[in-house]
């Protein structure tokens, strides 16, 4: 009895029954393709946190200003009740730290830009060019702001991608004059996509020269934040903590507590959100193995209604000299092909599902997960088939004869 | 295989039992509820015989099968088949044992559903280990044989009853079993039917087979050379009729219908 003929006998028994067969790899198929399909959304949602906090420039610092409506500084200090502000000074003796390439400071304001009949509601920053390459914000047309038009406070604006196709269209908005709350500005500019982190558009924002904003919106008060660029990335720490000292120091801050601001670090951040999209793709990864495991349970439960609906064909072939270790193969080996029939079409299935953008996130295959969840499904096949097989081979012949 | 001849050929080793039952009892349940199926038989079937084994049902004829057969063992005494003792064989052991030395016709034919009569006799020689080529050719030697020549390719449900056990005959004789073992193979069959396929066991045993038919026909056990009458798990008669290596009754006597 060679192992080819075991195969054949077991292919002519899952023929025999064609629509429960297919049912049966379609619960295997189910399993393998969620698994793969769900780890590469998981995966591509990862990614493009990623991709976007990279897009942020991942070594820039933020100093937020406490209680400047910081959501991630929530709870960070909450007892500080000495409200001094970050300054211009602050900015100035920040870019004078070492490893600090610049220091920019941003005041921010939401303002509604008319341009003709349209209109856009969007932040309006006010900041120093050298905010540009700190943010990682590169132009796509026009210029960027340069240091004469914010020592002459000039009415310049560089708009955001999104914010410029609400106003314009396809139309170039270089040159054009859009009103700021009712103060006409210059566009010079427009930035390139940088798609969403996230955490609200980074294309829906207008930048203009500090003084400009601060003379015609905002007033000369305190400012929102300061992006600080390190020199390397590998700055970014010793960096962060010579801005708390300076900050401190200027702000006669005595301990942590007492601190009025906050530095956002993009790599923390980077490292928060890369822990929070692995915990979720573990999560879809565990729902979906549920669902391979149903399918194993699925393919126990056929394989017992066919060992018993063919008890008499088992009486037969023992009576005839199967030896119990070859009808243990024969529904081994069923159940086996049936779970790798639907481990393979489960592999095809959820490859083709990656190719498609599933609630926004494009999913990005782990080669890892395939192997996993075809060779569980290989495993389902022997083990989940184990007990109906055993149980077929241990049929007493008699009493296997005497089934009707 | 209708020469007369060939059963004058094998004159020689009648001395040598296909199987032996030495004092077999076979006991089912414990306690009150304790059912003696067998009550010790002792039996010797020597090579070319042709034995009817007679009885009304719950006489322990399916017992006494089922332990020449090797599908089940005795509770005490000893069986033995060519001369190997069952009791000390294993599951897998029995299972060679009924591929090598035994061939079943069954009352209830048996096929296996489809897979075509041919599939069906190559199947004790796939458990046997024999090549393919060779397995077709031997499974349509023995087809042939029973004159299904012709209905190789069909399935058991496209088969008349008569057809089917013939099938299930050449799939007994298909492995040259030092016997062949048939419980009530006409049960399920019309007289015609009946007719041909004891014939077809007449030929087989005329050409030298050992045959055992399990049946309570007093048509069919006039075909045997021996009649054994069973009744309430013991052997009440043993009639020989036929030397065992004389023709079978009903080719001696072709006047004679059975």
């Amino acid at each position: 009895m060679n192992p080819g003929q075991v195969l054949r006998f077991a292919l002519a028994g899952l023929a025999s029954n064609k629509l429960r067969s297919a049912l049966t790899c379609l619960g295997i198929l189910i399993g393998v393709g969620s698994v793969i399909l769900l780890v590469a959304v998981g995966n591509g949602s990862s990614k493009a946190i990623q991709a976007s906090l990279n897009s942020l420039g991942t070594n820039s610092l933020t100093v937020l200003h406490e209680g400047a409506g910081s959501f991630f500084a929530a709870g960070a200090s909450s007892g500080a009740q000495s409200t001094q502000d970050l300054t211009l000074a602050d900015a100035q003796d920040l870019s004078q730290a070492s490893g600090v390439e610049s220091a920019s400071p941003v005041v921010s304001t939401s303002e509604t830009l008319t341009y003709g009949g349209t209109s856009a509601t969007t932040t309006v920053d006010g900041t120093y060019p050298s905010y540009f390459q700190a943010s990682d914000s590169p132009i796509a047309s026009g210029r960027y702001l340069s240091n004469s038009d914010v020592v002459s406070a000039r009415k310049v604006l560089v708009l955001g991608a999104t914010t410029a196709t609400d106003l314009f269209g396809t139309a170039s908005p270089v040159g054009q004059s859009v009103d700021v709350a009712g103060v006409p500005f210059t566009v010079i500019g427009v930035l390139q996509t940088k798609g969403s982190s996230g955490l609200g558009s980074a294309d829906s924002t207008a930048i203009a020269p500090l003084t400009t904003v601060q003379e015609s919106l905002t007033g000369y008060g305190s400012l929102n934040d300061i992006i600080v660029e390190a020199q390397t990335p590998a700055l970014v720490d010793a960096v962060e903590s010579e801005i708390t000292a300076i900050l401190d120091k200027a702000e006669d801050v005595t301990s942590s507590s007492q601190a009025n601001f906050e530095v956002l670090n993009q790599s923390q951040l980077l490292t928060t959100a890369t822990s929070t999209s692995h915990t979720f793709t573990v999560l879809l990864g565990a729902v979906a193995a549920i669902s391979l495991l149903v399918g194993g349970i699925g393919i126990t439960n056929i394989m017992l209604v066919t060992v018993t609906e063919r008890t008499r064909e088992i009486g037969i072939r023992k009576a005839i000299g199967a030896p119990p270790g070859v009808i243990l193969a024969q529904f081994l080996a069923e159940a086996t092909l049936l779970s790798l029939i639907g481990g393979a079409l489960g592999v095809i299935g959820g490859l083709v599902g990656t190719r498609f953008t599933i609630v926004g996130v494009k999913p990005v295959a782990v080669p890892a997960s395939i192997a996993l969840a075809f060779g569980v499904s290989l495993l389902i096949g022997l083990f989940f088939g184990g007990y109906p097989a055993n149980r077929a081979a241990n049929m007493r012949p008699v009493e296997a004869l005497r089934y009707e | 295989m209708r020469t007369g001849g060939t059963a004058y050929n094998a004159r020689t080793d009648t001395s040598r039992p296909v199987i032996r039952l030495v004092s077999v009892t076979k006991t089912y349940g414990t306690g009150d509820a304790t059912v003696h199926a067998l009550r010790g038989i002792s039996l010797d079937v020597v090579t070319r015989d042709y034995v009817a084994i007679m009885g009304a049902s719950g006489s322990g004829k399916s017992t006494l099968m089922n332990i020449i057969g090797c599908l089940d063992i005795p509770s005490s005494g000893h069986f033995f088949i060519d001369g190997i003792d069952s009791a000390v064989l294993d599951e897998g052991q029995l299972a060679l044992v009924r591929n090598r030395k035994i061939g079943f016709v069954f009352q209830s034919f048996n096929l296996i559903p489809r897979m075509t009569a041919l599939e069906n006799v190559s199947l004790p020689l796939s458990y046997a280990g024999v090549k393919s080529a060779e397995r077709r050719r031997r499974a349509e030697a023995a087809l042939a044989l029973v004159g299904l020549r012709d209905r190789m390719r069909h399935q058991p449900s496209q088969l008349s009853g008569g057809q089917q056990q013939r099938a299930a005959v050449a799939r007994a004789l298909v492995t040259t079993p030092s016997l062949i073992l048939a419980d009530e193979p006409t049960g399920n069959l019309d007289t015609v039917a009946s007719r041909d396929l004891m014939n077809v066991f007449d030929q087989l045993n005329a050409a030298g087979r050992t045959i055992i038919l399990i049946t309570h026909e007093q048509d069919v056990a006039a075909h045997a050379k021996r009649v054994i009458h069973v009744l309430d798990g013991t052997i009440v008669a043993d009639e020989r009729r036929v030397g065992p290596d004389d023709l079978p009754p009903q080719l001696r006597r072709p006047a004679v219908r059975s």
